[in-house]
């Protein structure tokens, strides 16, 4: 049993366990010690991701309670890939952090260690009621980080984030109590043979949980008609945690995925492909409502919002078609564009300093100086509007590619006019900011560890091109394993103790 | 007994959708909390509705499935802390806004649409840089 499984678990929640101790410790150690626990997690991050590399199931049982009575952390590709994605975004925001955001309130690090520990249990877990404690850790920990700062704007988007999110962990409730009532068991993979074998009665009442899940993955993936909390919660919350707040969305795509895949995968039977019927048109409405929020968008923040739910549109779409061509560009564009929202957000927190009164609005503002941000913002928009050759493009070519010719007509027409849209809404955006400019400069201090962070994310949107045909490799035997249910079935089911 | 106990599910459910459509902040709270009742009992239902048996083997000569009752138990303890969230936040927005409309009152949403908010922001920050360039 390889024990670096619970590592990504273990490391956030002592983390933040010290940091609550040590609250009166200073700001300096507190930063170290989340730093220190950020870098820790992405080196296990880059270990599993190598480790699963070979294509075998990795299962932990949790105090050594054998499947599927206890509960287990499953790594496969496609885990260990969210893993990275997490804490590659997870770094740069808390060094952005750094700069003096973490000191507007109190408990930012805990509470930042506290989601990042509810982000990796999502991804790794193997257990449909374990899935729904680390979202209750990661939606009490985010509520607690949108509240960060002050100001009525974040006190009411945090009660409407809230609320909406408690409706939809009731309704996981019921989803997985019938899941229990009728098959017995919460194991995922247990769940998947049973599902399977299920008789006509139960067919129903299944497919019923199942779309229950559904509305609640869409609910924290921002699906149509879902999203209407995402756009002001966004916006409403500091830079660094929107810009963590960019892979929360991922974790509900991940769980429509996972789900998708292993409880109404091909051997459901009856209920196979219970989601992409629904996922497909929902998929593409998101899609052009986010681009067309983009375009309606009246600051800075609410636009990169609104790109995220477009992005979310794409990934679903990818997601419905539930191919290995259509997975492996949905993975690439998955992490192309966790890591590039982040890094607009936290642009257009370092620009809206720098305009002062005027902040993120996209109107008429004082000048704006630097030239390399300039540049960042050009290359930012560039990447998140999907043009060449940076890693946005790559990934909708990919998906446009994967495309099946019946389904070519309604996705490359929303796709490319929703990238259309986004491209029109950032220049807009940019040159307003940049270039219409009536006032002096605002005078501000300017941290070079902001800078960095905004780098070090972009970057990896180059890299992504760059070394575009290895990272394709790579993602296409994770999508050919993560759409083999009875693999991973068969990894965790394999540890069931012999009945006596 | 089955059939209370569904119809009281039901009820309880009914009315929890029913003051979470509500305009002002306090009955959605309730209404949360009184649809998390329903979904814990419903939960406990899953484990089919037993009398007279302990969910321990040996305590009693039929026994009943233990796992539901866990599940309830974490579902409890996470529904109280989120509700107890959900108040302080309430409070802190009825605070803050002025009015304990979900929607965030009806004279600020009537000017403007969602932008509303966002227009006041500068404002506050700009009297106070005034006052401190004053000072």
């Amino acid at each position: 049993m390889n024990r670096l499984l619970i590592l990504p678990i273990l490391i956030p929640l002592c983390a933040g366990c010290l940091l609550l101790l040590g609250r009166h410790g200073g700001v300096r150690a507190a930063r170290g010690l989340s730093l220190l626990s950020a870098t820790a997690q992405l080196a296990v991050a880059g270990l599993l991701v190598d480790q699963a590399g070979d294509d075998i199931v990795q299962v932990y049982t949790l105090a050594n309670w054998m499947p599927p009575q206890g509960i287990v952390l499953v790594l496969d590709r496609l885990a260990a890939l969210m893993l990275l994605a997490t804490t590659v975004l997870a770094l740069p925001a808390l060094i952005y952090a750094c700069g003096g955001i973490d000191r507007q309130g109190r408990h930012f690090h805990a509470l930042f260690q506290f989601q990042l520990l509810g982000i990796n249990g999502a991804f790794l877990t193997g257990d449909l009621f374990n899935l729904f404690v680390f979202f209750e850790i990661l939606l009490i920990a985010s509520y607690g980080l949108l509240l960060h700062g002050h100001g009525p704007r974040r006190a009411r988007a945090g009660l409407h984030y809230a609320l909406v999110n408690l409706a939809g962990s009731s309704l996981f409730l019921l989803a997985a109590g019938v899941f229990y009532g009728i098959a017995g068991t919460l194991n995922l993979a247990d769940l998947s043979v049973a599902v399977a074998v299920a008789d006509a009665d139960s067919a129903p009442l299944l497919a019923a949980a199942g779309l229950l899940l559904l509305v609640v993955f869409g609910l924290k993936a921002a699906l149509f008609p879902l999203f209407f909390w995402l756009p002001r919660s966004y916006a409403a919350a500091s830079a660094p945690v929107a810009a963590l707040f960019a892979v929360m969305t991922k974790v509900g795509v991940y769980a429509i995925f996972r789900v998708g895949v292993l409880l109404f995968g091909p051997q459901a039977g009856s209920l196979a492909a219970l989601f992409q019927s629904w996922l497909w048109p929902l998929g593409l409405l998101t899609l052009a409502l986010g681009a067309t929020g983009a375009l309606a968008a009246t600051t800075l923040p609410l636009l990169i919002a609104y790109t995220v739910i477009a992005s979310v549109g794409t990934l679903l779409c990818a997601v419905a078609l539930n191919t290995v061509p259509a997975i492996t560009a949905m993975l690439y564009y998955l992490l192309h564009t966790t890591w590039i929202s982040g890094a607009l957000f936290l642009l257009a927190d370092m620009i809206a300093v720098r305009r002062g009164i005027a902040g993120g609005e996209l109107r008429n503002g004082p000048r704006l100086n630097q030239a390399w941000l300039g540049a960042l913002f050009f290359l930012g928009a560039m990447a998140a509007a999907g043009l060449p050759p940076l890693s946005g493009f790559i990934g909708k070519v990919m998906l446009l590619q994967a495309t099946p010719t019946g389904a070519r007509a309604w996705l490359w027409s929303v796709v490319l006019a929703a990238g259309l849209l986004s491209l029109v809404a950032l220049s807009r955006a940019g040159s307003m900011l940049f270039w219409r400019s009536n006032e002096n400069a605002v005078a501000h201090a300017g941290g070079g560890n902001n800078a960095l962070a905004i780098v070090l994310l972009l970057s990896t949107s180059v890299l992504l091109s760059a070394v575009g045909g290895p990272i394709t490799q790579g993602l296409k035997n994770t999508a050919a394993q993560a759409l083999d249910a009875r693999a991973y079935a068969e990894a965790v089911l394999a540890l069931r103790e012999p009945p006596r | 007994m089955e059939l209370i106990f569904g119809a009281v599910i039901g009820l309880l459910t009914s009315c929890g959708v029913y003051l979470l459509l509500r305009l002002r902040t306090f009955p959605v709270v309730l209404g949360l909390t009184l649809l998390s009742y329903a979904v814990n009992l419903f939960l406990f239902a899953m484990g089919r509705l037993r009398i007279n048996a302990a969910p321990v083997l040996g305590h009693s000569e039929r026994y009943t499935d233990p796992l539901p009752q866990a599940l309830v138990l974490t579902a409890i303890v996470i529904g109280f802390a989120m509700t107890a969230f959900v108040l302080v936040l309430a409070l802190r927005a009825r605070g803050e806004w002025g009015d304990d409309r979900v929607d965030g009152g009806i004279e600020k949403t009537a000017s403007t649409d969602a932008d509303d908010d966002d227009f006041q922001h500068p404002h506050q920050r700009s009297s106070n840089d005034d006052g401190g360039g004053a000072a």
